[in-house]
């Protein structure tokens, strides 16, 4: 793959040449391993797999040490992720180890969400180092690389397949992560079954189009026993931390009533190979993969989301300066736009808060003119009725004054008047 | 341009603060690492030669850019440096070639192998260079170039789909070849390695150092030297970018026998029964790879030996992101998912 890059430059115009002596370039890649030495490596296994597994006394095992941390209970409400970084220091050699675990995991009753929090914590990683690769002022050379470079998969030893979750979680993990699935506590499968489950179980994997990590075979030192190694997956690992006296070494062992699981012993469990593959030849392998693929992949789906483009629709490539100023001049747009939309709906707003007060400002006249009608319409009566009764007492005064008169006269006439009709009665005699 | 380069490396030391990751994880990483005590074997140092293999694998770049006035021996001497036919010498003048009007530069790769390692060498010359009546600006074109190859870099990296591996055809080394008039260095000497310290490293030479006796060499070695420090010319190994104290004493020792003093030859002659590389002349053979002669196998132990991966990460860490910085301000800055500029992400769709 990349020996083919210095073929191709040299198909590009170079010519090899015989050097006459010993130059002493030959030393670069000890220079480039010293100066990788002395900053450090970096190294970050994410453990997924349901509570109870095995997942930190196999990490223990693994890198010989009692990394502290207690059990978890099973009554978590959510699926969580516990992270840890730990220096292990081996000849000259230190390594900074991160090692991250799923809490909660596969306990819940309704397990549709539980990959989520894992996508996301491998996409914040990404997304992390992202940022920082787009920096204006950046330092890459000593940034402390979070991505995770494999993800451990641990399979409850059932013996029969997989569980559905397990495959969920796997789709939705093998684009963003290197995993190597495990079966987990393989003390508790005969050696019959466990064949036959893992035969199971790839099969599973491959039908629903799962893509797990392949050990590398094109360099020709690692080929065969990656290869072979290859047919092996997934490992089936006993992890423990104690250790029993068996023969005359002391060994890290499972003590049952019936004998003794040794982690170590090829015959008892794949421990030993999955310590070989995951250390001894493939770590660089796995850190590059995850660099070159997983992240590269993540990369662009990211720019692209952005509206990053290589080329305009001429398919001719964009020059950077063009890409930028085009953001820019999009993104100062659309602060304009916005600053267009805030004042237009200021005004709309002010607009509507006026027409508001001038519906009551006419209510409250109409309700005056009203009052005031009302107000007007009473005292028109009750001037009617005065005026009335003005005329009844003036008439009353009038009919009394009359009536006076009438009586007074009447009283004179009446006297004579009475005479006369006694008169006329007497005349009648 | 501001001489305080972005930050001095700082190795990543025991516990040093893990920088906050954004957004905001399921879990935040505890920023204090634990000091563990193994008890067995684990195999982590087998991730060295995982490494070694791997950068065997894929190779390496080296290029390296000579400049100086002609006929100071810049062709020999990088021939004599990688011991093949690397650059071809200017050796016959006729009256009709012409000396280059402005300064050219011209580029020719190679691929070396050396011990099952692949290495592409590309030499690049610089005809012209100080050899007009009047020489202002001539270090233009060189350093239009050597920001050419940072340009071609940062846009091969800042594609969507990129590349494996970006070809590198950064300027990772410049040899400046001083003449050996032993008084002090030229006004154009000074210029050039003023204009251009700060964007590639600069290593200063002494051409044709058989011209100067010994107490003369240090004489004017002492002389350059001082010269250099009262301009604030920083040559490779600059003083800032020494990471720890093996480093500065290592570093130091170099700085102080610098500018080095070679000579160069392709001609291979008898001497004591052994073939050497060197010079006859008549008062005897100047045999180059000999220390007492002259510093030739000091510059070829610095530059090959010891610090050439060096020399490609000073570039690559420093002069690179130099550049990459003041090319991305000038531009605006970024687009809006930097966290340097207003940090908004309203672009997204």
């Amino acid at each position: 793959m990349a020996a083919t890059d210095i073929a191709r430059q040299v198909g590009e115009g170079c010519r090899t040449l015989p050097l006459a002596g010993h130059v002493g370039f030959d030393s670069l890649p000890d220079q480039l391993v010293n100066k990788s030495v002395s900053q450090g490596f970096c190294f970050n296994i994410m453990c997924v797999g349901e509570t109870g597994l095995g997942k930190s006394t196999l990490m223990d095992t693994l890198f010989n040490t009692k990394f502290e941390g207690e059990p978890a209970t099973h009554t978590q409400p959510g699926v969580q992720l516990r992270s840890n970084t730990y220096d292990l220091q081996e000849s000259h050699v230190g390594l900074k180890l991160t090692i991250v675990s799923t809490v909660g995991f596969g306990d819940q009753i309704n397990k549709e969400d539980s990959y989520k929090p894992i996508v996301e914590f491998l996409d914040a990683q990404f997304e992390a180092y992202l940022q920082e690769e787009l920096k204006i002022r950046r330092v890459l050379h000593t940034y402390h690389d979070s991505r995770i470079h494999v993800c451990l998969y641990f399979i409850a030893p059932t013996g029969h397949s997989l569980k559905s979750l397990d495959l969920m979680t796997m789709k939705k993990l093998d684009s963003k992560v290197n995993i190597i699935p495990i079966i987990a506590k393989s003390d508790a499968i005969s050696k019959s079954e466990l064949t036959k489950f893992k035969i199971k179980i790839t099969s599973e994997l491959v039908s629903n189009g799962v893509q797990i990590y392949q050990f590398p075979t094109d360099d020709e030192s690692v080929a065969e026993i990656n290869g072979t190694m290859n047919a092996h997956l997934p490992f089936a690992v006993v992890g423990s931390t104690e250790e029993l006296k068996i023969g005359n070494k002391m060994m890290r062992a499972r003590q049952y009533p019936w004998g003794t699981v040794q982690v170590e012993n090829e015959a008892h469990c794949d421990f030993v190979k999955l310590r070989e593959m995951l250390l001894r030849v493939n770590m660089e392998d796995l850190r590059e993969q995850t660099h070159s693929r997983h992240y590269e992949l993540y990369r662009r789906c990211k720019l692209e989301e952005m509206g990053f483009k290589d080329t305009d629709p001429d398919s001719k490539p964009f020059s950077l300066q063009e890409t930028y100023e085009a953001k820019r001049n999009e993104f100062l747009g659309e602060l304009q736009k916005k600053e267009e939309e805030m004042r237009q709906m200021f005004v709309q707003r002010v607009k509507e808060k006026e027409a508001e007060l001038k519906e009551a400002e006419k209510e409250l006249h109409e309700k005056f003119d009203r009052l005031k009608k009302l107000h007007q319409d009473e005292k028109k009566k009750l001037e009617d009725k005065k005026k009335s009764l003005d005329d009844e007492v003036n008439a009353f005064k009038q009919r009394k004054s009359a009536a006076e008169l009438l009586q007074s006269q009447g009283s004179q006439a009446g006297g004579s008047q009475t005479l006369k009709r006694d008169k006329e009665k007497k005349n009648f005699f | 341009m501001s001489k305080g380069l972005p930050e001095t490396r700082t190795d990543a030391a025991m516990s040093e603060l893990v920088p906050e990751p954004r957004p905001k994880p399921a879990v935040p990483m505890k920023p204090v690492s634990i000091n563990t005590n193994l008890l067995g074997y684990i195999g982590i140092d087998t991730i060295i030669e995982q490494m070694r293999k791997k950068t065997m694998k894929t190779g390496f770049d080296f290029n390296i850019m000579v400049v100086g006035q002609s006929g100071l021996g810049k062709s020999t001497l990088v021939n004599t440096l990688f011991k093949s036919q690397v650059s071809r010498k200017a050796s016959s003048w006729n009256r009709e070639e012409k000396i280059p009007k402005t300064v050219e530069i011209k580029a020719i790769g190679h691929v070396i192998e050396e011990g099952g390692v692949k290495m592409k060498l590309t030499v690049i010359d610089t005809p012209g260079f100080g050899d007009q009546i009047n020489n202002e600006n001539c270090w233009e074109p060189i350093e239009k170039y050597i920001n050419e190859q940072y340009e071609k870099f940062l846009k091969e990296e800042v594609n969507i789909a990129r590349k494996k591996r970006i070809p590198d055809t950064r300027v990772h080394c410049c040899l400046y070849f001083i003449s050996p008039t032993g008084h002090s260095l030229r006004p154009l000497d000074l210029e050039f390695m003023k204009h251009l310290s700060k964007v590639v490293n600069i290593i200063p030479v002494i051409a044709k150092a058989d011209t100067m006796t010994l107490e003369e060499k240090s004489e004017f070695k002492q002389r350059v030297r001082k010269e250099l420090e009262v301009h604030g010319i920083e040559f490779y190994p600059q003083k800032e970018f020494d990471e720890d104290l093996e480093d500065k004493t290592e570093n130091d020792k170099i700085r102080e026998s610098m500018p080095f003093a070679v000579v160069g030859s392709d001609k291979e002659y008898q001497v004591n029964g052994k073939r050497v590389l060197g010079r006859k002349t008549p008062w005897g053979i100047i045999e180059v790879e000999n220390l007492h002669h002259c510093e030739f196998a000091l510059l070829r132990d610095f530059v090959i030996r010891t610090h050439l991966q060096d020399l490609k990460e000073v570039t690559h860490n420093i002069h690179y992101e130099t550049y990459r910085a003041k090319r991305l301000n000038d531009n605006g800055g970024l687009p809006p998912v930097s966290v340097d500029t207003e940090g908004s992400h309203d672009s997204n769709p």
